[in-house]
């Protein structure tokens, strides 16, 4: 977490830094949500990450693909600092979020988790009531003034969420009761009723069939109109269909990030095209 | 291994004479497999009649030998209240000018006096009234019913002292000694130099036992009445009774917070270094610290040093507290670490602090856990002796404890002191009926855990 004098960027100057090695130009540029430069993680002596710079564009998804265990999740997990509840993880490098560096001394964590919101990979609804799931968010942060406002905050996170006309009628009934496909849904109405600006999603649909796959991404599609989203996924098709920009990373390191099409059709390290041609991975 | 893998692919090469060899290979050793699973699902069997028999044994005595002693001779005669006995003044009634302290004390002097009538000859009258005709000196008749019954005849009067005159039907508790005649706890046949009773005595009660005079009933008194050593017959339970439950109040009390918030602090918030370490393994160890170590503790300390009373059910809680509390401790730490990780990554991510996330979302799921490890180490308290003795609670206290901090005994040690009576006749059946009913209190609170625990379950 504390980052070795000589990588200390003071704040106004992350985005003047020099942009990371590897990048495709972007014809329409959207303003830089969340940037990250030389970011390196370590858990205990084994380094997890390589001076991983990357900028995050606002309103639009960026999916991060790779094999398993190079380090995709890792550095989701560093936008929110989940990375801090993990026993013997550090991290190094600069990570701010609008222009802001989230791993200020001075800044609160809660605060930068209610900014950034995070879906997991396998559905995770609190053993309670729907209701309770989706309020639980704006109830700790106290961002209701009354119980009319509360109920009001649910039923739009819950229509974003395109879970409404589902559980309208039992919102009183446990989320865990809920199919895997309904519960990840309620865990993204849950993230969004905290009206976060980024939204985390770690593999969202591993644990789920085609079908209910296929409705998280529309969602996905949808959700993009008004928030930051950075996905991981392991499936390329998914990252083509649901992202703007992709990010590769490889054994730790971040190999090429651009805009999805051109890494997909002509990608511009021999490695990327490797593994989106599934010679690996 | 090469040779190994080289028999396998040649195996394979040799195509379906190679398949039926190893077909026959797996069927040689399929019967030998199946017997040994016989075999342990067998002994797995027998281990589980061996145990149910021991514990059929073990409820079968118990229930055999103390189920008698929840009835008890009873005998049912009408007493006169004779005016030439009773010669007592008038009830005193205040008069005016009279303070209330010297009315009060009126009162007490009236009572006193009556205290001093002789009302062994109410007894024995009343008794002789039922068996006109018998042959019988007083003493005989009075042993046949216990010694306390001339102070509820007291009492009676002194509630109403219009009783005065009149005769009244009362029921009468036959002494320990005519119960173990009756009841056959001494044999018949002996002489009567081995019987506990004059040969009048078990004359008596044998006609008023013909006579239908004398019954026996359900003895309610057992609940409601405390120990006694000169009325052994009207002895009971409920004194030992309150002042164990005066010591699970203190260890509900005490150890449930105390181990819930030292295992969600170990567990949730401690970092992990060696004298968490340390702690944890000491923790461990105080589980299995003999109890009768924390009797010489609570001894030292909460008697010597912090002179708190003798034989209270306080110190006995606090001493049983600490016995339970590693158990809440290790209950509650493992049912913390049973809590998957995802619960509380999702409240982490949506931006709750630690405490909310271990109090809102951590410790509600282990509820069902807390209370079965709770009431199994209140159980475990609420028939621990050993620690008890040695803080004074095996005294003989005749009265119900009305504070934590009065002289009390507690059941587990009722049942050893009764154990103990030279009565034996009497008092082995009334122990096991003391076993009877600490071990249904044990079942109730077993009860009410699963109860409990498959209704908290259920609301998830």
């Amino acid at each position: 977490m504390h980052m070795p004098a000589e990588k200390i960027v003071a704040q106004s100057d992350l985005y003047s830094m020099e942009s990371p090695t590897v990048r495709t130009p972007d014809e329409n540029p959207r303003p830089v949500r969340v940037s990250a430069r030389n970011v390196n993680v370590f858990y205990g002596t084994k380094q997890a990450l390589f001076d991983v710079s990357i900028d995050v564009p606002e309103k639009a998804v960026t999916a991060f693909i790779g094999p398993s265990g190079c380090g995709k999740s890792t550095f989701l997990r560093c936008l929110n600092r989940m990375n801090d509840t993990i026993e013997g993880c550090r991290v190094t490098g600069a990570i701010a979020l609008d222009g802001s560096d989230i791993y200020d001394q001075a800044l609160d964590v809660v605060e930068l988790r209610a900014r950034v919101g995070m879906v997991f990979q396998k559905p995770n609804p609190f053993p309670k009531s729907i209701y309770e799931n989706v309020s639980y968010g704006p109830r700790i942060h106290g961002l209701a003034r009354s119980r009319a406002e509360l109920d009001a905050i649910v039923e739009a996170s819950l229509q974003k969420a395109g879970l409404w006309n589902e559980v309208k009628d039992r919102l009183s009934e446990p989320g865990t009761g809920l199919s895997g496909g309904q519960q990840q849904r309620l865990c993204i109405a849950r993230a969004i009723a905290v009206s976060p600006e980024v939204i985390l999603m770690d593999e969202p649909c591993s644990a789920l069939d085609p079908i209910a796959t296929a409705r998280i991404e529309e969602l996905i599609d949808e959700l993009k109109q008004n928030y930051t989203i950075v996905i991981v996924t392991h499936s390329m098709q998914q990252a083509a269909r649901v992202s703007q920009r992709t990010a590769f990373f490889h054994l730790g390191i971040l190999v090429e990030e651009g805009p999805t099409d051109l890494i997909f059709t002509s990608p511009g390290e021999k490695r990327t095209q490797d593994y989106i041609t599934g010679r690996f991975g | 291994m090469n040779k190994m893998a080289e028999m396998f692919s040649r195996q394979l090469e040799q195509g379906s004479d190679g398949s039926t060899q190893r077909l026959e290979r797996i069927r040689a050793g399929l019967s030998a497999r199946h017997s040994r699973e016989r075999r342990f699902r067998a002994y797995g069997i027998a281990a589980i009649v061996a145990a149910l028999g021991f514990v059929a044994i073990l409820f079968s005595m118990i229930l055999y030998q103390g189920l008698p002693a929840f009835t008890q001779a009873t005998l049912t005669v009408d007493v006169f209240f004779d005016p030439e006995i009773i010669e007592a003044d008038d009830i005193p009634v205040q008069v005016e000018g009279q303070s209330a302290a010297e009315y009060q004390k009126a009162q007490l002097d009236w009572q006193r006096q009556v205290t001093m009538l002789n009302w062994n000859r109410v007894v024995e009258q009343a008794i002789l009234a039922a068996a006109p005709d018998i042959e019988i000196d007083t003493r005989a008749v009075l042993s046949v019913v216990e010694t306390s019954e001339r102070f509820r005849l007291r009492d009676m009067f002194v509630a109403d002292p219009g009783l005065l005159g009149k005769t009244v039907s009362v029921d009468m508790l036959a002494s320990a000694n005519t119960d173990n005649w009756l009841k056959g706890n001494i044999d018949r046949s002996l002489p009567d130099s081995q019987q506990q009773l004059s040969p009048e005595a078990r004359a008596l009660a044998d006609r008023l036992m013909e006579e239908g005079k004398m019954r026996f009933s359900f003895a309610a008194h057992i609940f409601s009445n405390v120990d006694s050593r000169s009325a052994p017959a009207s002895a009971g339970l409920a004194g030992a009774f309150v002042g164990s439950l005066y010591m699970m109040l203190v260890v509900i009390v005490l150890a449930v917070p105390i181990g819930v918030a030292s295992a969600v602090y170990l567990e949730e918030f401690a970092p992990k270094n060696r004298l968490t370490d340390f702690i944890e393994v000491n923790i461990n160890n105080l589980a299995a610290v003999p109890s009768i170590v924390f009797g010489l503790l609570g001894a030292a300390v909460f008697i010597n040093y912090f002179r708190l009373p003798l034989s209270a059910p306080l110190v006995g809680g606090l001493v049983l507290t600490l016995m339970t509390l590693p158990t809440v401790i290790i209950a509650t730490r493992s049912a913390l670490r049973a809590v998957p990780p995802s619960l509380r990554q999702a409240a982490l991510g949506l931006g709750a602090s630690k405490t909310q996330t271990v109090f809102h979302h951590v410790l509600p799921v282990t509820y069902p856990g807390i209370l079965t490890a709770t009431i199994i180490g209140v159980a475990q308290a609420l028939g621990e002796t050993a620690p008890l003795l040695l803080i004074g609670m095996n005294a003989f206290v005749a009265q119900i404890p009305s504070t934590p901090m009065d002289q009390s005994t507690a059941l587990p040690v009722q049942i050893y002191l009764w154990q103990g009576n030279e009565n034996r006749n009497f008092f082995e059946a009334r122990t096991s009926a003391a076993i009877i009913v600490l071990l249904g209190l044990m079942l109730t609170l077993n009860a009410i855990a699963i109860f409990l625990r498959t209704r908290l379950e259920r609301r998830k």
